[in-house]
């Protein structure tokens, strides 16, 4: 166990529970694509496909009929200034809420109006805005509490002695796997401190370790540098820098223009809950929509 | 109390002793606190002018109360305590468990009150599970729901459960040609789990010379199986405590855990809280209704009135004392509450009578020290229901976490702090330059 930071695409050693197909199976069947575009394999290259996402929330349309596909490894910025429906989009993804219409795939697998745990369990997984730690809980039960596949869920394991040793082992395993992402995120100083006593800062670091502690395919940051400093600012920013390419795919929302646009190598702008424009940061800088929806905003 | 008189120099010295023997030992703080309740009862009884007997029997007592609450306050913390489920329906799974299992075991031409007469092993397991089972149908619809709307489901149940029990359909009906029933209002009999002490002493071999043991101290043949069965409900208390420990240092009561903190977080990690949440409260309702048999039910005959939200409400009030989330703590807080806050003014009124008349309101009874006296023995169980508020606040005031709220008690089932001081030396300040090297070496 020794030496293995992250294994972002090491499947075979992934708990799991037997009867769960292992995420990068492939679907037996393609999903019907309405975008018109063609779909190239199960995921062609793209875990995450968005089309025609709606949410309304009474007479209010948060998000309408919007449509992205995230590429496999990539790291993506989803911004807007307040209100352009970027948390919306998130949580629909992420299970909180239920879209009013359209699909969201992942791995070619339709998740619409999935619950939150199931689709965490399809490798999916989402940090919080506010960092949403356990705070009567330890960062090392933080990060224990998020691998996937434990025994020791199952209440009779834990509680029938002859069992409960095999929930042991796996515990003693899993706790080697969670010291090393502290180390990775440098906060195994912390292991046994309550998360509640933890700083704005190290609360983010902490959030981020335990989501990949499910370890996920694809990673949701809903504004995973909000509130932190510039220095631990940076060491998110390597932090997801080197994740990405060990293979893993991020989508980061933010509303900061200028860490998507020195990081991210494709975004994604939104407006008043509708796609603005979509491409690489430099022609993002150019498009004068994009210019204005958020020159608009400020002028208001 | 120490508190009051801290500017004492002894005091600080004392508090360390007590926390060095006491601190972090859970056994040690169960029998030094029983002990000390022990020693009070004793104290109070020989001034009473108790014999031998007289002192055993309010011992026992007291332990049969401290078991009693210990193993509701359990469940509850089960509920409350881990999973911040706020169920205030103990009463009714209590009643629930202790009904199934009184009409299961009870002989068919019981009266009052019918039943099938089936062996008790399965009349007991039959009432942990539609303990369960009516936990889990209650369960469905309203842990979808937020934790308040589930406090008023289950209270609304537990008085439903009360009164269906009182009712004339349910107090006799004809089930697959065989007449069962609660016997509404009259109550129902059966095989008091009771009765266990003297079948323990008649078949355990040597058990005949505990009573000839009992009978030369001066204790009667009833005290010493009465004690025999408060053995029993300690055992189950244990059982229960052990069963919970368990659940709390395992991965299964870390999620637990975290439902209570934060359901959405644990839920976005890929936990199914429903799943959760559905199998903690068939097993502590299964726990609140064999705890009900056993500790309420224990004379063999119970009624409507013994199920009454008000046992709800103390044990809620024993686990606040004894603080939320701590399984030891909970021991704790049913003993105190059951034995010191509830017991012991009754047991004191009982057997002090006041001097002269006591007067007859309020008003007279300030008249005096003497008066005042006379006046709280007569009016002990009312009394005794402001001296608990006054605790409750007190507490929430002071320690609002309770006795052993807030404590670290671990949730998974090794220690996740100690690890291969190798790798922690290393890992002590990482830097990512070194982080490619150990990739390298990533052999699975």
């Amino acid at each position: 166990m020794v030496g293995r930071p992250i294994r972002p695409r090491a499947r075979t050693d992934r708990v799991r529970t037997v009867s769960e197909p292992p995420p990068s199976a492939e679907p037996l069947e393609p999903p019907v694509d309405t975008s018109g575009e063609p779909t190239v394999g199960a995921d062609g290259g793209f875990p995450l496909r968005v089309e025609g996402l709606s949410k309304t929330f009474g007479g209010i349309t948060a998000v309408a009929d919007v449509s992205f596909r995230i590429s496999e490894g990539s790291l993506t910025g989803l911004i807007g200034p307040n209100g352009a429906g970027k948390s919306t989009t998130f949580n629909c993804i992420a299970g909180v809420h239920t879209p009013t219409a359209g699909e969201i795939y992942f791995n070619g697998e339709p998740i619409t109006g999935f619950e939150p745990s199931q689709i965490a369990t399809k490798g999916l997984v989402r940090t919080f805005q506010i960092a949403r730690e356990l705070e009567e809980m330890t960062v090392l039960e933080n990060m224990m509490l998020a691998p996937s596949g434990q025994l020791g869920e199952s209440l009779l394991r834990s509680v029938l002695p002859g069992l409960r040793k095999g929930v042991m082992a796996q515990e003693a395993e899993l706790r080697d796997r969670v010291w090393e992402m502290l180390e990775l995120f440098e906060i195994d100083h912390l292991a046994g401190e309550y998360a509640g006593n933890l700083s704005g800062g190290q609360r983010k670091l902490l959030e981020m370790a335990r989501a990949l502690m499910t370890d996920p395919e694809m990673v949701l940051l809903d504004e995973p540098l909000a509130g932190v400093n510039p220095t631990l600012e940076e060491k998110i920013l390597d932090r997801i820098q080197q994740l990405r390419g060990e293979g893993y795919t991020f989508l980061l929302v933010e509303h900061d223009m200028d860490v998507i646009m020195n990081n991210c190598e494709q975004v994604i702008v939104m407006h008043q809950g509708k796609i603005l424009a979509e491409g690489e940061p430099a022609t993002i800088r150019e498009n004068e929509r994009v210019i204005d929806a958020y020159l608009g905003d400020s002028d208001e | 109390m120490s508190s009051a008189d801290s500017s004492l120099p002894g005091v600080g010295r004392l508090r360390a002793t007590l926390t060095s023997v006491f601190a972090g030992h859970d056994g040690r703080m169960i029998a030094g606190t029983m002990g000390g309740i022990y020693l009070l009862l004793i104290l109070v009884g020989l001034l009473a002018g108790f014999d031998a007997g007289g002192v055993v029997n309010t011992l026992r007592a007291a332990t049969v109360y401290a078991a009693g609450y210990g193993m509701l306050v359990l469940a509850l913390n089960l509920h409350w305590g881990y999973t911040g489920l706020f169920n205030i329906g103990v009463a009714g799974f209590m009643a629930v468990g202790t009904y199934t299992t009184a009409i299961l075991s009870a002989a068919p031409s019981t009266e009052p009150g019918f039943g099938l007469g089936l062996p008790l092993g399965v009349a007991v397991i039959g009432g942990m599970l539609a303990a369960a089972l009516l936990g889990v149908l209650t369960a469905l619809p309203a842990l979808r729901l937020r934790a308040d709307y589930l406090a008023i489901v289950t209270v609304a149940l537990s008085e439903i459960i009360r009164l269906g029990i009182k009712s004339r359909p349910l107090a006799e009906f004809t089930l697959l040609g065989t007449t069962v029933g609660t016997g509404g209002g009259r109550g129902i009999s059966y095989p008091a789990p009771n009765r266990f002490g003297s079948w323990a002493l008649e078949t355990v071999p040597g058990g005949g010379a505990v009573y000839d043991v009992g009978a030369a101290v001066g204790v009667a043949r009833p005290v010493i199986e009465g004690v025999v069965y408060m053995f029993l409900l300690i055992a189950s208390a244990a059982a229960f405590w052990v069963f919970l420990v368990r659940v709390g240092n395992s991965p299964f009561g870390r999620v637990l855990k975290a439902i209570r903190e934060d359901e959405l977080v644990a839920s976005s990690l890929g936990k199914d809280t429903r799943r959760f949440k559905l199998i903690v409260f068939a097993v502590g309702c299964a726990l609140m209704g064999l705890a009900g048999y056993l500790w309420l039910g224990r004379s063999g005959f119970v009624n409507d009135l013994s199920f009454r939200p008000n046992i709800t409400f103390f044990v809620f009030v024993a686990l606040i004392i004894g603080g939320a989330g701590s399984n030891t703590g909970s021991i704790l807080g049913g003993m105190v509450f059951s034995s010191v806050l509830f017991y012991f003014p009754q047991f004191v009124s009982q057997n002090f009578s006041p001097g002269g008349v006591a007067p007859r309101n309020f008003v007279a009874a300030l008249d005096g020290v003497g008066a005042f006296g006379a006046y709280a023995l007569q009016n002990i169980s009312a009394i005794r229901f402001m001296l608990i508020g006054i605790v409750l606040v007190y507490l929430m005031q002071n320690r609002p976490q309770g006795l052993l709220g807030h404590r670290t008690e671990s949730a998974a089932a090794i220690d996740l702090l100690d690890r291969d001081a190798g790798m922690r030396a290393d890992g002590g300040a990482p830097d990512t330059a070194s982080r490619p090297d150990r990739q390298g070496e990533d052999g699975e």
